[in-house]
């Protein structure tokens, strides 16, 4: 039976009207208009719909909203503010240096699979801002991409820590 | 709750303003791209190509739109044509933008296919770019007062050689106003030694809202009072033909999901419902019984196709090949074996249609617009000009996946139940309802003389076509589906099997397989054929090189004539670092062997190189592919940096179609559903990539999208001998391949 949720995403409360155990996905997308998380297998297998809850990288299609609750949401929107705080930064950037670096590194192709690749890059970088190159392969491991941009995937990931190394100092 | 954009439906709209990308800038907390409901019936025919208006629209801000009929697939088709027509027009990137495909909108131009669009199209945009320069020249001359060639532009700013205060804009021209002029086909194009945009390195226009959440997928598609559906089939195709007939529904099986009902028109069934989870739970929860039949050729797929009833061509037969095969000093001679391939999109398709009386709108990630309109109108009993399709990118398809499938789904079910349907594919529908890349089955014998020089090559074939209509339009309609064909990249074909090699005796013969005889869907997936017909003649070629103790790369050397293939093979070899040698010299004991291969390949057009190096450990069976190069040589490419990505692209899918894609399949149906039943390369086991484009200003454009997968996937394959001293004769190749090969 659908009941009011209270959920904070991106830093923001909601009220949505949703059965508890509906996958936070299809809350984000269709209650909240949000475009980062997107369907991909429903299965957790590939990384499509990742988030960020509490910091920590989650399939949002095998989630249910109802687990949610108390804690916060962050998605591919909500990024930049995230680093923001994380950094004690004034203001929010555009984008994290990690989607910039996506740009110069003119990685996607199709870039659907974007929305998991940052998700998880922004979590990886967050707990080792120096990732090996066999720590980003470990890490990225959960997401597919099938137009075959992992290597670049793979150097704009180098490249967002080296940025935010600089960023840093 | 939500506001919305109206669709700018008629191009005089488009010209109003300028927002041709449609800015979706909604108030509120809400980011989704709205779209509004069709305020009328579509009037507007397909734009005339012979009217320059159709292509180029100038607005009084000094920017241009550009309609063009080929989709952005995320390979940078947008950019590059972008480029092309900023070239002709001289105005900068940041003035011109893409309209939105759609058919009312934008001319046709054929479907997004066979890595087209740049060689195809290119020349097209660039002549109509042409004659609206001419047409502002014209118009400027007057202004001005000034003969046409005194006359300079520099980004849409028009100035008098001599006489720099006299000067006017585009906009000033012609600002949102329509050049009323046919094409005349004559209009002067720029020559390439004065190109300062086209060759050049451009960034993608597509890339910045695409990593930062903006960009509107099909996914995120939405409109007012629409519903959710989902397609209800088997878990997994059948034989084709005959394999979701329904015996029974049980409609009382989803009573309990509020707001869920069945959709049911032929053998196509549907659920729809308020909330997309509703949708979901409904489909999976729908009790429907199937008629099965057991018709596939589980575990004798390959003797099935041998054995069949086919139809025969003799594509090639020069000289006489038994003659010179008898004289040979070395034949290789072998059967390869390649399976059924998925496009298996990393999102399943989505469409959302909003079907009237006389109407309909159908916005999807159709590869061809005007193709899949006119599947639509017959599947609603429309006329073609009643229906309108907009297209909005979904993930990479790479071939015709299931994105029209879920097009007329959408549509045959917003039409049942009179509401907007958005219909979204779950993981098993696409998996399991694709248009296969179909098997291939191929005798292969090739004979050389002492001194190294290729005297024979034979090449026979079997393969089933393509299908040629949708699952959800067979259902819906009913009657006996139509015989798969084979396709434009037939199964054997010439370019890719003998126009790489000069060889006196030659024959290739191409078996079709009735594809109604128990088979799976087919369909153009990348590279289609490329693939098995590479993996199967490069191991040839390298065989009896090896056989006469050359280097491989020597070898092809002394067997090319074509200046093109051989510098495509030079530019592979001197990035890879090629030491001449002879393959597998020794064996050694090591449990993980490394090795290293070359092969050539294309599709129809534009010459492709691949290198790899790989290990293989002989105890698991497992391969790691470490680094592959890949050489591309497609004409004068537009801009290097897209091709560079398409080529890294193609190796990186080439090592996953070549070591782990296969579809699997029961005597009922297919099997492989999701990523684990059907897996592809991980990251964790992506290759390092080196893309090398050979850039040739005095050829036309041509292909560059999949050239380099067959020569990726042959020069994996070379490399596995080159490390163990065996061959594969069948892919993907699988661990438990590996082992009974090094067994054997």
């Amino acid at each position: 039976m659908a009941e009011e949720l209270k959920i904070r995403v991106n830093e923001q409360e909601s009220i949505v009207a949703a059965d508890r155990d509906t996958p936070l996905l299809y809350v984000l997308s269709n209650e909240l208009g949000l475009q980062g998380p997107r369907f991909g297998c429903g299965l957790a297998q590939c990384g499509s719909c990742s988030v960020l809850l509490d910091g920590v990288e989650i399939r949002s299609c095998i989630t249910p909203v109802g687990a949610v609750e108390g804690k916060s949401v962050t998605t591919l929107e909500g990024l930049p503010a995230l680093y923001a705080r994380q950094r004690n930064l004034a203001n929010a950037p555009a984008l994290h240096p990690l989607q910039r670096a996506m740009i110069d590194e003119q990685a996607p192709q199709c870039g659907y699979c974007y929305n998991g690749m940052i998700i998880k890059g922004f979590e990886l970088l967050s707990q080792k801002p120096q990732p090996t190159e066999g720590a980003i392969r470990e890490a990225m491991n959960g997401h597919l991409c099938r137009c075959g941009s992992y290597p670049r995937i793979m150097k704009a990931i180098q490249l967002a820590s080296r940025i935010m190394a600089e960023e840093r100092r | 709750m939500m506001t919305h954009m109206q669709p700018t439906l008629s191009r005089r709209n488009l010209l109003k303003g300028g927002a041709l990308i449609v800015g979706f800038n909604i108030a509120g907390p809400l980011t989704s791209p709205m779209v509004g409901p069709l305020a009328a019936p579509a009037a507007a025919a397909t734009p005339d190509p012979e009217l320059l208006d159709s292509w180029i629209a100038v607005h009084a801000d000094n920017t241009a739109t550009v309609f063009m009929g080929k989709v952005e697939l995320g390979q940078g088709t947008t950019t590059g044509m972008l480029q092309i027509a900023a070239e002709e027009l001289d105005l900068a990137m940041s003035q011109v933008r893409a309209a939105r495909v759609d058919t009312n909108v934008t001319p046709n131009q054929g479907p997004a296919v066979a890595s087209l669009s740049i060689m195809d199209n290119g020349p097209q945009l660039r002549g109509a770019a042409a004659e609206a320069r001419q047409a502002l020249m014209q118009l400027a001359a007057v202004r001005l007062d000034a003969s046409v060639d005194r006359l300079r532009v520099k980004d849409g700013v028009v100035t008098v050689e001599g006489d720099p205060g006299r000067a006017v804009s585009y906009g000033a021209l012609i600002g949102d106003r329509q050049f009323n002029v046919k094409m005349t086909g004559k209009a002067p194009q720029k020559p390439i030694s004065q190109y300062r945009l086209v060759t050049t390195r451009v960034p993608r226009v597509d890339i910045p809202d695409k990593v930062s959440g903006k960009y509107a997928y099909m996914q995120h598609v939405r409109l007012p009072g629409m519903l959710h559906g989902r397609v209800v089939r088997p878990r997994g195709q059948g034989a084709y033909g005959d394999s979701a007939r329904i015996v029974s529904i049980d409609a009382s099986s989803i009573s309990g999901i509020a707001g869920s009902r069945v959709v049911r028109r032929g053998d196509f069934v549907g659920v729809v419902a308020e909330h997309e989870w509703d949708a979901v739970r409904a489909a999976e929860k729908l009790k429907v019984t199937w008629d099965v039949p057991p018709r596939l050729p589980a575990g004798r797929l390959f003797e099935a196709m041998r054995t069949s009833r086919t139809i025969d061509s003799v594509i090639v037969d020069t000289g006489d090949v038994p003659a010179a095969l008898a004289t040979a000093a070395h034949v290789a001679s072998a059967t390869y074996y390649g399976p059924y391939q998925s496009h298996a999109p990393f999102a399943p398709s989505c469409a959302l249609a909003d079907v009237g009386a006389g109407s309909a709108l159908v916005m999807c990630s159709t590869q061809f617009p005007h193709g899949v309109r006119n599947m639509l109108a017959q599947t609603l009993g429309l006329s073609s000009d009643q229906v309108q399709v907009r297209y909005y990118e979904g993930a990479g398809v790479f071939g015709r996946a299931c994105h029209d499938d879920c097009a007329i789904a959408a549509a045959v079910m917003s039409q049942a139940v009179g509401r907007p349907v958005r219909v979204q594919f779950m993981r098993w529908d696409e998996l399991g309802w694709d248009n296969y890349g179909p098997a291939h089955l191929a005798d292969v014998r090739g004979g050389v003389d002492a001194a190294g020089n290729m005297m024979a090559f034979v090449y026979e074939g079997w393969h089933h076509g393509w299908n040629t209509a949708e699952t959800s339009q067979e259902l819906a309609l009913g009657g006996p589906v139509q015989p798969p064909v084979s396709g434009r990249a037939r199964l054997v074909n010439k370019e890719t099997l003998t126009a790489v090699y000069s060889m006196p005796n030659v024959r290739l013969i191409n078996h079709h397989v009735p594809g109604l005889d128990g088979y799976l869907k087919g369909g153009n997936l990348r590279s289609p054929m490329d693939l098995s017909i590479s993996f199967a003649s490069e191991q040839t070629i390298d065989e009896l090189a090896h056989a006469v103790r050359m280097d491989p790369v020597a070898f092809r050397r002394r067997n090319i004539t074509d200046r093109r293939w051989l510098g495509v093979l030079d530019a592979v070899a001197l990035a890879a670092g090629w030491v001449p040698r002879v393959t597998h010299a020794a064996s050694s004991g090591a449990r993980v062997v490394t090795g290293r291969g070359i092969a050539l390949g294309t599709h129809i057009v534009s010459y492709g190189g691949a290198v790899a190096d790989i290990e293989v450990d002989r105890e698991s069976g497992e391969i790691r592919v470490k680094h592959l190069y890949g050489a591309l040589d497609a004409g004068l490419v537009v801009n290097p940096a897209l091709v560079e990505n398409q080529i890294e692209g193609m190796l990186i899918q080439a090592t996953s179609r070549a070591l782990i894609e296969e579809v699997q399949f029961t005597n009922t149906n297919v099997t492989s559903l999701d990523w684990k039943t059907y897996p592809v390369l991980r990251f964790a086991d992506h290759p390092q990539v080196t893309p090398i484009v050979v850039q040739r200003l005095d050829e036309r454009s041509t292909g560059a999208g999949e050239e380099v997968m067959g020569a990726a996937v042959g020069a994996i394959a070379n490399a596995f001998f080159d490390a163990t001293g065996a061959r594969m004769r069948e892919y993907p190749m699988r661990p438990d391949r590996v082992r009974a090969a090094l067994k054997a």
